[in-house]
């Protein structure tokens, strides 16, 4: 299991009600059916992924979240999960708005813009930064908004919500006290868990 | 295997191959929703598949509006065309006969065996024609849970249906919630729209005013309202299409290479329509055309919940698979998504797919990759449950 996933995992209350926004072939949904008892649905809208999910039995539904989640009730969910996702929306802080009408509270993963190796490759190269996070050409790459921990952070303050965690590391997650000390600089993925 | 007249080999690769209809007589009364009473009653099966010894592998098939009990294979080796949903019944399909045992049926009411409108009335003699009493969904469920006890099954693996075979679906869901494991409803609705009623009435209208239809004594007077029937499935049948898939299938094609200046056939989509209705109008029966439009029209679970589908779903226990058409405008996805917004606020089981596909409604009935891919998968779990229940 991926790293990131595990971390989550960790955050999220046992026999709590999950939305996971994006969800892939829906392996965080299954981890945390098996070990946390959590019941929940996916939202996903690429046609292999959720195929993927409905062979693995995660309850996936085909859903574009740049449409809003309207077709949940406010403060039906426990956590909304946003792994790795936010950065390809329309709206981030719209999207922000709709996890946190809907889940008391959100737990959101996001590559970090401001980390050092896409300063020096912006800064030397003069080309948008392509790596193992970000491996797209900026034509074709489907992170259509990417934004720094402290970008993000500033979201949170100006629309008063709170920060109740946040995990800093490398693509692997693994924490490094460089990352602890500077994380806008050398922390290349984080997760946040907010909430109102 | 055998060669037919055609040199083709019989039965195609992943087909059931022959099959043969049986007879279902019922004594047990069933009371209806209407309050009429049916006595002695059968219904026309196939089935495909063995039953294993648990009776847990077992898949209830349900029809839509002009459907049968024939939905998969061949009924002889002559047969141009097999069943209806022969595209995802059968060895290696999404409805894997290898796995499960699958039932379908001639709904009550129908004109394919099952008893109907075009059936003798034990009372006069005489077929029953309009005396015959309108049908529910809830009635059609009703005859399928018995037809279930007589089969042995306690429990359905999983009960299927697109369109208003889905609302059947829908309803054993409610009405039988801890008689079926799995329900997966393709391009279906949990209540008729306005328009979708309106249809249903111009449909009606057609057949009703067809001097041949004689209030619907027309087989005692030993005519058929031909030209009404085939009047309501044109229109039907347009609803079924989507317009990007009549324009690819005829565009503005003539028939001949000129207009003709009257009124009779010009475009192909013309002569089609009318061959459609034709040919329909032989094999389909004017009172169970409108027995079928009435159930559809009628079925609205919410109803008796002041309107509040959430509440309404609150008895289900099984796990949903809904599937809808992007180009489907009879019964659009957000009609699929209005059933599963309700199941997700009751928190109720359910995946949901919506298929890109070109052929409007008719796409449930249709070969797609990713809709057998979807439904596969799905089907792929439902019997790994059952292989599990078999090692318990």
């Amino acid at each position: 299991m991926r790293q990131d996933l595990t971390i989550i995992a960790n955050l999220v209350k046992p026999t709590s009600r999950v939305l996971d926004l994006a969800c892939g072939d829906g392996e965080l949904l299954h981890y945390l059916e098996e070990h946390k008892s959590v019941t929940g649905y996916g939202l996903e809208i690429d046609a292999e992924q959720i195929t993927a999910c409905i062979a693995r039995g995660v309850d996936v539904l085909e859903q574009d979240l740049n449409r809003g989640l309207s077709n949940f009730a406010d403060g039906s969910y426990d956590t909304v999960i946003m792994t790795q996702a936010l950065q390809v929306l329309r709206r981030q802080d719209l999207a922000l708005d709709e996890m946190l009408r809907v889940g008391k509270e959100a737990i959101v993963t996001f590559p970090n813009f401001a980390h050092w190796t896409n300063r020096f490759y912006l800064s030397w190269k003069g080309q948008m930064p392509m790596s193992k996070t970000l491996p797209h050409q900026w034509y074709d790459t489907p992170n259509i908004h990417l934004f720094t921990f402290k970008d993000f952070e500033a979201l949170c303050m100006e629309k008063g919500i709170k920060i109740l965690d946040r995990a800093v590391g490398d693509f692997a997650y693994q924490s490094h006290w460089k990352a602890r000390l500077w994380p806008n600089l050398f922390g290349e993925v984080a997760i946040y868990r907010i909430g109102r | 295997m055998t060669a037919s007249s055609t040199g083709e080999i019989f039965p195609p690769p992943n087909s059931v191959g022959l099959v043969k209809p049986e007879i279902c007589q019922f004594t047990q009364p069933l009371q209806l929703a209407s309050g009429n009473v049916l006595h002695d009653w059968q219904l026309m099966i196939e089935t495909y598949g063995k039953l294993n010894a648990d009776a847990s592998n077992a898949v209830l098939i349900c029809h839509a509006l002009s459907g049968n009990h024939h939905a998969a294979g061949y009924h002889s080796e002559e047969d141009t065309k097999p069943g209806w949903w022969d595209a995802y019944i059968g060895p290696g399909k999404p409805i894997d006969t290898r796995h499960f045992f699958v039932v379908a049926l001639n709904n009550l009411g129908g004109c394919h065996g099952s008893t109907g409108p075009s059936s003798i009335n034990p009372v006069t003699g005489k077929p029953f024609g309009p005396d015959f009493p309108v049908l529910t969904v809830s009635d059609w469920v009703d005859s399928q849970a018995l037809l279930a006890d007589r089969l042995g099954i306690q429990q359905w693996a999983a009960v299927v249906g697109g369109s208003l075979g889905g609302m059947q679906v829908l309803e054993w869901s409610l009405r039988y919630p801890q008689r079926l494991g799995h329900a997966v409803v393709v391009a279906s609705s949990p209540k008729l729209s306005a328009q979708n009623i309106a249809f249903n009435e111009v449909a009606r209208q057609a057949i009703m005013s067809d001097p041949d239809f004689r209030d619907g004594r027309y087989q005692e007077a030993e005519v058929i309202p031909r030209h009404g029937v085939a009047l309501a499935r044109m229109v039907g049948h347009i609803t079924y299409l989507s317009e990007h898939s009549m324009g690819e299938k005829f565009g503005r094609d003539l028939r001949t290479d000129k207009l003709n200046y009257g009124y009779d056939v010009d475009f192909q989509v013309e002569s089609y329509l009318r061959y459609q209705g034709k040919s329909f109008s032989e094999r389909f029966d004017a009172n169970t055309y409108l027995l079928m439009t009435k159930a559809l029209d009628y079925f609205d679970p919410a109803e008796a919940f002041d309107g509040d589908l959430v509440k309404a779903l609150a008895p289900i226990q099984c796990r949903f698979l809904v599937v809808s058409f992007s180009t489907d405008w009879r019964f659009s996805p957000r009609h699929s998504e209005e059933l599963v917004n309700a199941l997700t606020a009751a928190q109720k089981r359910v995946s949901y797919a919506r298929i890109k596909s070109p052929h409007g409604h008719d796409a449930f009935l249709i070969p797609d990759q990713r809709y057998e891919a979807v439904f596969t998968a799905y089907m792929q779990r439902v019997a790994k449950e059952t292989r599990q229940g078999e090692v318990s």
